[in-house]
């Protein structure tokens, strides 16, 4: 079974599944560094990911398509953003309606559109996004079968992880962000706006999950289906959380959550075991890495607080 | 004599729930001097501040800044025209580096992203002009409390500000921060910045003032040159009672010690003692009044004795029992009542009745329960009893507590907690920001109750008169430590209180020996 040519296509399936949680997992940060926890990834790729599919089938072209699903990751940002900042609504109240909103609305727009319930498939015609073989790498042996001829989303995921790190660290809109998320009252007593650096993350976060979803239904696959998105987004929002919200961190992890996906999907197809127990593998590991990084941040808590004794 | 800079002419503050904390105050602040302003918790130096730095209109009232109308719009229009705040609660950002809270919200540029290179030259500028040595590059959480109010001094220098307003700077330093602290206020005085110090620590202002404005409930008692003053001269306009109420109170007769606290020291999250090495009994019937500038370790105290906060080392029993441990509820079991200091957070639920905020702490009892269910017409007589009883002031008693006025919520609070069968009380500041009427009434049910009752009793107040006169002994706090103790509270004058509050006298402990 572990033949180099296994351990390429393994490693190629790890950074495959990886890419979705990578862009969650960053759209995570930053929110979580402008001082809020974004639970609304999940619809926010949801809906990103069908207007991917529809405005490149309608329009013909694959790259409006990709605008289309960033534009409406931004747009689904933006009213969690209205909300929550300006209405004064709970943030999480808002997410959760948001991703239930989002499931449904999916569906019923998909059905408006192409009279199917399940997928578009059949009705829409598939634009994909290319895959990018890189020349001469792909010609050394597991290496090479590994990193390269994947989609170009999945690049573009790898290097979003530098360009969060750059944007958080080395803008000046990065340094307002990090500053309101954890002392509004400080940021604000300088002059900053709280409420705008609060609908910028909400924005960008928008546009990381139209990529995201951009990659589910034009890339991943070439169509939108029902409930596609399928827990990644809360997968990303832990993988933020574990990673306390460092933009390298939560690349890492996402990687993790992706290995374990891959060896859940390469354990289904090689053993008699239950697919339904091995298909729970990267849900259980997340709530198993969460549990075991709750435990050691509380007892590093717990070692502060005696600290005075 | 050096130019006049700033001068607040009449300025009067009337909140809108009618509280004045402002009355027709004038002062002013020559250019290169360190200007004190005193007075006790309440008596209108925050709001006063506010004033002067944009964040409250005043209604009647100018700001002057050199000698010109300055019309102070807002807090960045404040700071434009250089005036700082150092604010007692630290305005900055734990992660990021010194140059970067420096900085922010006027960061350098360098081709559209933030030049961190040039901030941190900026910084080091400033650092090094005024001798802060503070690095840059550190991160403020891994700084000490000085350094981090270096910091904020910093910040208020590099946007240019001349006057600089330090609200009471000195309360989270350690002695030898102090007297660096001071180092720089006066190399800083001398380079021509003006300098507002808010204190209640006399000998403080005595080292580093030229002169003091005194406030006291909202008035101002005059400016003095501090040449001409004597420490025990502050103390008197400081500390001072406008009418003195008379107390009627039966002599106590205390019983068997209810409460024994040994060798208690609480250390906070600074690592700061708060509590330092306490040790005193409350006997039955007996009220202990605890007086002492705000911030002294009351709060601490209280705190600990009720089991909403731990402690480091000591023993603290309760009838007998330690609570070391032990959950609020368990301390109540035990014995313990709490009126806590803020009645809205800890003392009452706002949206729920008065009968539900009375049964909060005894639902589960026998009596109170009907089965599975809780006995409604029981609880609603006892209910109409006590507002009978404390005269709650209220339209039924499924009144949501939360629109009753702030004197009734406490009586509803008081009401609970006197008649939940304990017999130890902790009054934490039970008559803060309540009318006239219903404090007396809380006052006089404290007393009757440890005369009647034999209930052990700590006041806690900043309010003198209600101390003086509810408390059969008194304690001073000062530091976390109990540096006086006055056996018969009656027989205190104000003056000699105020002097142990400030700090210009403590006892030793030969003299509080068998008091405690």
């Amino acid at each position: 079974m572990f033949t180099l040519e296994w351990i390429g296509n393994f490693g190629f399936s790890v950074l495959r599944l990886s890419t979705p949680l990578i862009y969650a997992g960053l759209a995570a940060v930053i929110s979580a560094k402008a001082g809020m926890m974004n639970m609304a990834l999940e619809g926010m790729m949801l809906v990103a990911a069908l207007a991917g599919v529809v405005v490149s089938g309608m329009t013909g072209n694959l790259w409006i398509g990709l605008a289309a699903a960033i534009l409406f990751g931004v747009i689904t940002g933006g009213v969690i953003a209205f909300a929550s900042i300006s209405g004064k609504t709970d943030l999480y109240l808002t997410c959760i309606a948001t991703n239930l909103a989002a499931a449904g609305g999916t569906v019923f727009a998909m059905y408006l559109l192409t009279g199917e319930k399940a997928t578009t498939s059949a009705a829409i015609r598939a634009y994909t996004i290319p895959s990018i073989t890189i020349p001469v790498i792909d010609k050394i042996p597991v290496i090479g079968p590994m990193i390269s001829g994947h989609n170009l989303l999945t690049y573009v995921a790898f290097f979003s992880i530098w360009a969060v790190w750059f944007f958080l660290k080395r803008t000046r809109l990065g340094l307002r962000l990090r500053a309101v998320g954890e002392n509004p009252t400080a940021a604000s007593s300088v002059g900053i706006s709280v409420k705008n650096i609060g609908y910028i993350s909400f924005l960008l976060s928008g546009v990381l999950c139209g990529l995201a979803g951009a990659f589910m239904s034009m890339g991943w696959v070439s169509f939108f289906m029902k409930g596609m998105i399928n827990g990644r987004g809360y997968i990303g929002l832990s993988a933020s959380n574990i990673a306390s919200a460092n933009p390298a961190g939560a690349g890492i992890v996402a990687v993790f959550f992706g290995f374990t996906d891959a060896l859940a999907t390469s354990l289904k197809s090689g053993s008699s075991f239950p697919s339904e127990f091995i298909e729970m593998i990267p849900y259980a590991s997340t709530m198993l890495a969460v549990v075991v990084i709750g435990i050691i941040r509380t007892n590093k808590a717990r070692k502060v607080a005696k600290g005075g004794h | 004599m050096a130019k006049e800079i700033l001068r607040m002419e009449n300025i009067t503050k009337i909140y809108d729930n009618g509280f004045v904390a402002n009355k027709d105050v004038t002062f002013w602040l020559h250019e290169g001097e360190i200007l004190a302003l005193a007075g006790e918790n309440g008596a209108g130096k925050t709001t006063l501040m506010k004033v002067l730095f944009g964040l409250e209109k005043p209604q009647t009232g100018r700001v002057l800044l050199n000698g010109e109308d300055a019309n102070i719009k807002n807090t960045l229009d404040a700071i434009g025209k250089g005036i700082g705040m150092v604010h007692q609660h630290f305005m900055q950002v734990p992660s990021l580096t010194v140059a970067e809270n420096v900085l922010l919200g006027i960061e350098p540029m360098k081709n559209g992203l933030f030049d961190f290179d040039k901030a941190v030259e900026m910084t080091r500028e400033v650092s090094e002009k005024y001798n802060f040595h503070v690095d840059p590059l550190a991160r403020i959480c891994d700084l000490s409390v000085g350094q981090k109010q270096k910091v904020e001094i910093m910040k208020v220098l590099i946007k240019g500000a001349k006057i600089i307003i330090m609200d009471e700077p000195t309360a989270v330093l350690t002695p030898q921060e102090t007297d660096e602290l001071f180092e720089q206020l006066l190399r800083l005085r001398d380079d021509g910045h003006s300098f507002i110090f808010i204190s209640h620590k006399l000998e403080e202002v005595k080292r580093i003032c030229s002169r003091i404005t005194v406030l006291r409930r909202g008035h101002c008692l005059g400016s003095y040159d501090l040449s001409d003053m004597s420490e025990a001269d502050i103390s008197r306009l400081m500390v001072g009672r406008d009418v003195v109420l008379q107390f009627e109170k039966e002599d106590p007769t205390p019983g068997d010690p209810i409460v024994k606290v040994r060798d208690l020291v609480k250390i906070n999250a600074d690592g700061k003692r708060v509590l330092d090495g306490l040790s005193f009994n409350i006997r039955a019937g007996e009220v202990i009044g605890i007086a002492g500038v705000e911030g002294n370790g009351q709060s601490e105290l209280s705190d600990v004795l009720s089991g909403m906060d731990g402690f480091a080392s000591g023993t603290v029993e309760l009838n007998g029992q330690s609570i070391e441990g032990k959950s609020v509820f368990e301390i109540r079991q035990q014995g313990m009542s709490l009126i806590p200091e803020d009645r809205m957070i800890h003392g009452a639920a706002g949206d729920m009745s008065i009968c539900d905020n009375i049964i909060s702490d005894r639902y589960f009892k026998p009596g109170y329960k009907k089965g599975m269910f809780i006995n409604k017409k029981y609880i609603e007589n006892i209910a109409d009893e006590y507002i009978k009883e404390y005269q709650i002031a209220c339209d039924n008693k499924k009144q949501a507590v939360r629109y009753l006025s702030g004197g009734n919520i406490q009586k509803v609070v008081v009401a609970r907690e006197f008649t939940t069968g304990g017999n130890f009380i902790i009054a934490n500041q039970p008559t803060r920001g309540i009318d006239v009427g219903a404090a007396e009434l809380i006052r006089k049910a404290i007393v009757r109750k440890s005369r009647e009752e034999g209930t052990a009793t700590l006041l806690i107040s900043a309010d003198l008169n209600e101390v003086l006169g509810c408390s059969d002994k008194l304690f001073v706090m000062r530091k976390g430590k109990i540096v006086a103790v006055f056996p018969k509270a009656s027989e205190v004058s104000e003056a000699e209180l105020g002097e142990y509050m400030l700090g210009l006298k403590t006892m030793t402990e030969k003299e509080m020996e068998g008091l405690l």
